[in-house]
């Protein structure tokens, strides 16, 4: 079912499998028929979990998305909320259930699942509310990851930067926390973590307590075996440039174009020739495509520099025809017989080709842009620390003229990080421009972006300097096609988070790294986990401190 | 040796025997004469309570006040009260083994065994005022039941005691006096009572509307039923008449199993069953047990009892001795009956031979070698049912000797009853005092046993149980040591200090123990000092966090919330502080935390926008204020103008000295102004808009002199401007205008955006009179993106470069093969010439 999810080292299937199994078992808790009204922000990442077959399988006739006002008329015995433990949420939830009660009709049972934990201050606004007592149920559906691919689960906490660093509010670094240890019951202890930044630190603390809490509860024969062997914990204070840059790879350039949530993304329908065998649906005006490696070739070209996609899909292509060619040559009852047998796969890969050549191409339009092109240029130039310390012209006309606001500010946090902090003047000259010509409002983001360090002024030492050689950040000549070094992604820049883990698989780890390290904030983190008697990996075990 | 034991044995009919046996001689026989008492006893070996009988006179000393005594089954004083609440009907013991007391005014009564009181409940308000003056206790799937009679013959009952909610019964029809006799039967979730008006039956049940009328068909004719008795799995009934006649049947009255003439008409004393097999009647000094095929045995009595029916046979209460009748099981019979062929008892013959050093014992074992796996169980069965720990000896050894003869014989069975022989005889002991049967302990279960024993605060027998055992360390020990932490700190005289330093060392962090609970406890003692030590152990913040809440630990609670790192703890403490404190002193606790700090601003951001801007006043946090104002500003609920906001809001960055926001400010009003003002005059929105934008829509109303003073007056750029006016005057199609502009200075931007605008708007005609002034790097280009391909490649191949050739090529050769052609060929000079 989900073969995407089983392929890697470890089964991320599982992580579904417990998931969904808690589902249905929350569900089999109300009796009859069921409509579910989601956080929306949960739809998607929920829907990895659980299908809306399965659902339906077990008597869920509709689902709403959760809306203020009343609820659509339904014929179901129990409604099923299903939210994150937000307060705004509460009083939506809290609104439907007066719409519901004062509509009359026939006796419906309420029930309340929250994801990922319960939460008494959620419990408490609904019986300020008034609506506490309507529930049947309150339950949780602890569910902390999401499982996107066999090598790759998300949270799914879209705002935890915001939150932990402009709101100090530490959430998120607890429900890490929790996953890991969630991932830690499945897969069993991880014996090495490294770690970097303050909220690793955080995450780090946090999951020494817990383990000692779950120490009392746990037999130990219920831990499996350990086949996660080293955990790294990075704060993304510690990286901000990298999700700055523009992303060069064919997925990373289909989320920066169309977006990528949840797995799937979104692409205007008239591009996509309608073939016969998907039903398409008229006042459907964007066509959603499901990415991940379940499909072979999408699987083969995700991570390639998009440079490289064109001549991958042309390989393809002809390879394609030719297989297609070959029945010609087919003599035997036989040979006929395998050539049918193979035709399914290859009329698959037909039909996905095609599909990702009109991707390329509408990225393609993106990409030979002028603005686009000059963009990357500007941000090529940051990163090689050109130009870095003075009002950069191109800036100034995307301000000029308007440009979407938010690629002027990653422009400008860009030359910020690279730069290691603006001189005075320029911000200046750079709140000014923005503020004049964006509206004065956004006085306040320019704020919130200096309180997180995205921009800030200059002081002292040149970090960035140094990271970018010592870390060899820029890699001029790097192969986009054929490539040697991680820095293919950006065409120049290789992502300081991804050189943290490169040099922590080296024999040495992080040991030479000393004094880079000491030049990023917060906190290193080297430690080992015991692991219960007998449940370490085979090769010699690692002391414990 | 088997001729002893069978001495006790008395046939009832062909095939069954009956066995009466003493279990204990009685700690009492001083100070209790059963004569004179009425006495309530738990099932399972309980306990029994006391109180002297209202209806005897006997010689009072002291106090006129009624005493309960509690008593161990073997006699042994466990606790006595005095008794100074109303009359009692009926006292009785629940399935947790608590005392319940039933009082004519129909409240119940709950005492624990050691006397103290626990709770109360009512059975209702009609019980109350028509008086109660009858009740029974009795068990069912949820625990334990009372039903009553009032006065106004109606019955009233609760399923269950833990959960008491009072249903009425339907009436039975013209009730006059009260019923000759009643009875509960309490089938699966189903409860009933029989009541007996004279002659005629009646069922009574919850659901039922009415009353519904059963007929017995006794043989005799009779004049009324005047007792009744249901076996303990409620599928037997046992009927007694006027005339001294006896009914046994099942218990819907559709099967007689016998009728038998007791010759004794006056009513008995008890009438109880005795397992499932037979009904014991007790009238003065005779028990007379009768089987369900109409067989009797009579057992004398000189003096008073009281019959306690169990599950498997009755115990006989009397001021010396407490004895046990019951069936002799079936196995034991066939292995001690005289002469026996069965497998069990030629091994036990064997066994015993052997002992003696005899050869016989290979004769005996040879004649069960076929059957000697039947034989070693029969002789573990047996052994269970025994008291006589030597008769169990002999048991457990013939099976041990029969074993070694069997090759590969699963030892479970053998080893599992040791076991429970082991546990049984330990809490059997005088001192402990239940006498518990293995067939009553395989149905209460190991865990009820000790919880019984905890009940009885025998915690170190229940601990040591626990292990023998091998219990899990939740079911087992944690949870008796978590009962024992429980009465210890209701030990109030103890020292809280020594307490909480005992329970610690006790329990550690042993795996399953809740501290929180003990604490809980503790709290409910009145015992707050000692409830906060403890919440010290207690791992889970979840749990600690709300009780010392409740403690009134308001600090350490909101430590303990933000250690944890759950921040719905954190806020449940903080909306717990705003609640129970007055402000001021709130927010100067909460200061002290940051991470409390920062969720209580995030909650007042979403909640509450006057206290954010409280606290950060309190904390001169200027900047933040300046925000909150500006952030106001924007709010339509805002009650201030826009300018008093700002004006607010420069001021707070003044006084951050952030003077460069500060200046922002003041232009933005400012400009607020002034956008008031060219509304005024020209009747079109431009409040909201940015100084960008303004300047932009004054261009497009073509007001270039008041777009050139505001430009000047708020120091926009050279660069902006000339993108301003360049994309004003196309939108407005002013080309000659555009190109007037182009050269009136020498342009900060260059002369391409003149190009990109003319193409915007698709007017390459006036693009064209750019093209030629656009930078020699950029040409080609140009000439690229205004469709000009072969004057691009013209300038390429003049500027002789061979890669902007090639994209010259690359960008035309879709449109135009003519091209296209030229273009290689221009390329192949440019690279001979090289």
């Amino acid at each position: 079912m989900a073969s995407h999810l089983s392929g890697g080292k470890v089964n991320v299937a599982l992580v579904q499998e417990l998931a969904r199994k808690e589902l249905l078992q929350l569900l089999g808790k109300c009796d009859g028929s069921k409509a579910m009204v989601w956080d929306e922000s949960l739809a998607g990442p929920v829907g990895l979990v659980a299908k809306y077959d399965l659902l339906r399988e077990n008597e869920v006739l509709k689902m709403f998305p959760l809306r203020a006002g009343h609820l659509p008329p339904s014929p179901v015995k129990n409604i099923i909320f299903i939210t994150r433990p937000q307060l705004h949420l509460m009083d939506l939830v809290a609104d439907n259930i007066y719409g519901e009660e004062r509509s009359g009709g026939c006796r419906k049972e309420f029930h309340l699942f929250f994801v990922p934990r319960k939460s008494l201050l959620c419990e408490k606004w609904l019986k300020n509310r008034g609506v506490y007592g309507n529930f049947a149920l309150i339950e949780e559906f602890a569910c902390d990851l999401f499982p996107f691919d066999s090598d790759l689960m998300s949270m799914e906490l879209e705002s935890a930067f915001k939150e932990y660093y402009l709101e100090n509010d530490p959430t998120c670094l607890y429900q890490a926390a929790q996953a890991i240890m969630t991932l830690q019951s499945l897969f069993g202890v991880i014996p090495r973590v490294s770690g970097k930044g303050p909220a690793a630190k955080q995450v780090w603390d946090l999951m020494c307590r817990m383990a000692r809490a779950k120490q009392d509860t746990e037999r130990p024969g219920l831990i499996p075996q350990s086949q996660i062997d080293h955990l790294l914990l990075v704060d993304r204070g510690v990286d901000l440039l990298s999700p700055l840059a523009t992303q060069l790879t064919y997925e990373g350039l289909i989320d920066e174009i169309f977006e990528i949530n949840n797995t799937t993304a979104q692409f205007p329908s008239e591009r996509f020739t309608k073939s016969d065998d998907v039903p398409t649906n008229l006042s459907d005006e964007r066509k959603q495509i499901i990415l991940n490696s379940g499909e072979e070739l999408f699987a083969e070209i995700r991570d390639k520099n998009f440079n490289a996609v064109g001549p991958a899909l042309s390989r393809k292509a002809k390879l394609i025809s030719s297989q297609f060619e070959e029945r010609h040559g087919e003599k035997t009852v036989q040979e006929i017989k395998q050539f049918v047998a193979r035709l399914p796969h290859m009329m698959a890969t037909k039909a996905s080709l095609a599909t990702h050549t009109t991707i390329a191409e509408l990225i393609k339009e993106v990409t030979d842009s002028n603005s686009f092109l000059e963009s990357l240029q500007t941000e090529q130039e940051f990163m090689n620390g050109i130009d870095t310390d003075k009002v950069h012209p191109y800036i100034e006309d995307c301000i000029a003229q308007k440009e979407p606001l938010i690629k002027v500010l990653r422009l400008v946090c860009m030359q910020s990080v690279t730069n290691s902090g603006l001189k005075p003047k320029v911000l200046e000259h750079y709140k000014r421009e923005i503020i004049q010509t964006y509206g004065f409002q956004h006085i306040l983001s320019l704020t919130g972006l200096e309180n997180v360090g995205l921009i800030k002024l200059q002081q002292g030492a040149r970090q960035y300097t140094i990271l970018r050689k010592t870390l060899r950040l820029t890699v001029e000549d790097g192969s986009e096609i054929t490539p040697t070094d991680i820095s293919y992604v950006h065409s120049v820049y290789a992502p300081l988070s991804v050189r943290l883990a490169q040099y922590l698989v080296r024999p040495n780890g992080w040991k030479g790294l000393q004094d880079v390290l000491g030049l990023l904030p917060g906190p290193t983190i080297e430690e080992s986990q015991s692991l219960p008697a007998g449940h370490g990996p085979r090769r010699g075990s690692i002391s414990s401190q | 040796m088997s001729a002893m034991l069978t001495a006790d044995w008395c046939p009832l009919g062909r095939d069954t025997y009956f066995r009466k046996f003493e279990i204990y001689s009685m700690t009492w026989q001083n100070e209790i004469n059963m004569e004179n008492v009425s006495v309530a006893v738990g099932q399972y070996g309980g306990p029994i309570a006391i109180i002297r009988d209202r209806k005897k006179f006997v010689k009072v000393q002291g106090i006129g006040k009624p005493i309960i005594s509690i008593y161990s089954a073997s006699g042994k004083t466990i606790s006595s009260t005095v008794w100074s609440s109303g009359q009692i009907i009926q006292l009785g013991w629940s399935s947790t083994e608590d005392l319940l007391c039933i009082q004519d005014d129909g409240s119940v009564l709950i005492y624990d065994m050691f006397g103290s009181y626990q709770h109360t409940f009512s059975m209702g308000q009609e019980a109350k005022d028509m008086k109660v003056i009858e009740a029974k206790i009795f068990a069912n799937i949820n625990g334990t039941g009372i039903a009553v009679l009032t006065s106004s013959y109606r019955f009233f009952l609760v399923n269950s005691v833990k959960e008491p909610k009072v249903r009425r019964l339907p009436e039975v029809p013209s009730l006059s006096v009260p019923p000759s006799s009643w009875t509960i039967i309490s089938e699966d979730r189903q409860i009933r009572i029989l009541v007996a008006k004279d002659r005629e039956l009646f069922v009574l049940k919850q659901s039922e509307q009415h009353a519904l009328p059963v007929v017995p068909d006794f043989i005799e004719p009779i004049s009324a039923i005047i007792e009744m008795s249901v076996s303990q799995n409620n599928r037997h009934i046992a009927l007694f008449a006027d005339s001294g006649c006896l009914w046994i049947g099942s218990a819907d009255l559709r099967e007689r199993y016998c009728e038998f003439d007791t010759k004794c008409p006056s009513r008995p004393k008890q009438l109880v069953w005795c397992g499932t097999e037979a009904v014991i009647g007790y009238w003065d000094n005779v028990l007379l047990v009768i089987g369900r095929q109409g067989d009797h045995i009579n057992y004398g009595y000189d003096s008073a009892v009281r019959l306690v029916p169990e599950m498997d046979g009755v115990r006989v209460l009397s001021t010396y001795s407490h004895e046990m009748i019951q069936k002799v099981p079936l196995v034991v019979q066939q292995i001690f009956r005289i002469n026996s062929t069965e497998p069990g008892s030629y091994l036990l013959e064997a066994s015993k031979q052997f002992q003696k050093r005899s050869h016989r014992a290979d004769e005996y074992i040879r004649l069960v070698k076929d059957h000697l796996e039947v034989a070693v169980k029969q002789c573990i069965e047996a052994a269970g049912y025994e008291f006589d720990a030597g008769n169990q000896k002999m048991l457990i050894r013939a099976a041990q000797f029969g074993k070694g003869f069997i090759a590969d014989l699963n030892p479970d069975s053998y080893v599992k009853m040791c076991h429970l022989l082991r546990v049984l005889n330990a809490v059997r002991d005088h001192k402990i005092g239940i006498p518990l049967t293995c067939t009553q302990l395989q149905h209460l279960t190991i865990q009820v046993l000790l919880d019984r024993l905890v009940v009885r605060r025998h915690y170190y027998l229940a601990i040591q149980i626990a292990r023998y055992l091998k219990l899990p360390y939740n079911e087992g020990s944690s949870r008796i040591l978590a009962h024992w932490a429980c009465y210890k700190v209701k030990q109030t005289q103890l020292d809280s200090e020594q307490v909480a330093r005992d329970i610690a060392d006790k329990l550690g962090y042993a795996p399953g123990v809740s501290y929180s609970e003990i604490a809980m406890k503790a709290a409910d003692c009145g015992r707050m000092q000692l409830a906060i030590k403890l919440m010290d152990y207690e791992c889970s913040a979840s749990l600690q966090v709300p009780l010392l809440l409740r403690l009134g630990e308001d600090r350490p609670a909101l430590v303990k919330a933000i250690e944890s790192g759950n921040t719905d703890l954190v806020y449940t403490v903080l909306l717990h502080l705003r609640e129970n404190m007055p402000l001021g002193e709130f927010q100067m606790a909460v200061r002290n935390y940051p991470v409390a700090q920062a969720l209580y601003l995030k909650y007042c951001r979403d909640h509450n926008r006057e206290t954010l801007r409280d606290i950060y006043v309190q904390e001169d946090d200027y900047n933040a204020q300046a925000a909150c104002f500006i952030r106001e500003s924007y709010d339509p609920k805002n009650t201030l103008t826009m300018e008093a906001s700002l004006s607010a809001a420069q001021d707070s960055y003044r006084r951050a000295r952030n003077e460069f926001a500060a200046g922002l400010c003041e232009e933005q009003q400012k400009l607020l102004r002034y956008q008031k003002t060219l509304e005024d005059k020209f009747r079109r929105e431009f409040v909201g808009r940015s100084l960008h934008d303004t300047v932009y829509f004054l261009l497009l109303l073509h007001e270039t002199k008041l777009a050139d003073k505001l430009r000047t007056e708020y120091r926009v750029t050279d660069r902006r401007y000339w993108w301003l006016r360049i994309q004003s005057l196309s939108e407005l199609g002013e080309w000659m205008e555009l190109d007037k502009f182009s050269k009136s200075k020498k342009s900060p931007i260059g002369i391409e955006p003149f190009v990109d605008v003319c193409l915007k708007h698709k007017n390459r005609s006036e693009a064209e009179k750019y093209l030629p002034k656009v930078k020699d790097e950029l040409k080609v280009k140009y000439y690229v993106k205004a469709g000009m391909f072969e004057e691009a490649a013209r300038i390429a191949f003049e500027q002789k470069d061979l890669q902007a050739l090639l994209f010259v090529q690359g960008r035309c050769a879709s449109a135009d093969r003519n091209l296209s052609d030229k273009i290689s060929h221009l390329v192949t000079q440019l690279s001979t010439k090289k």
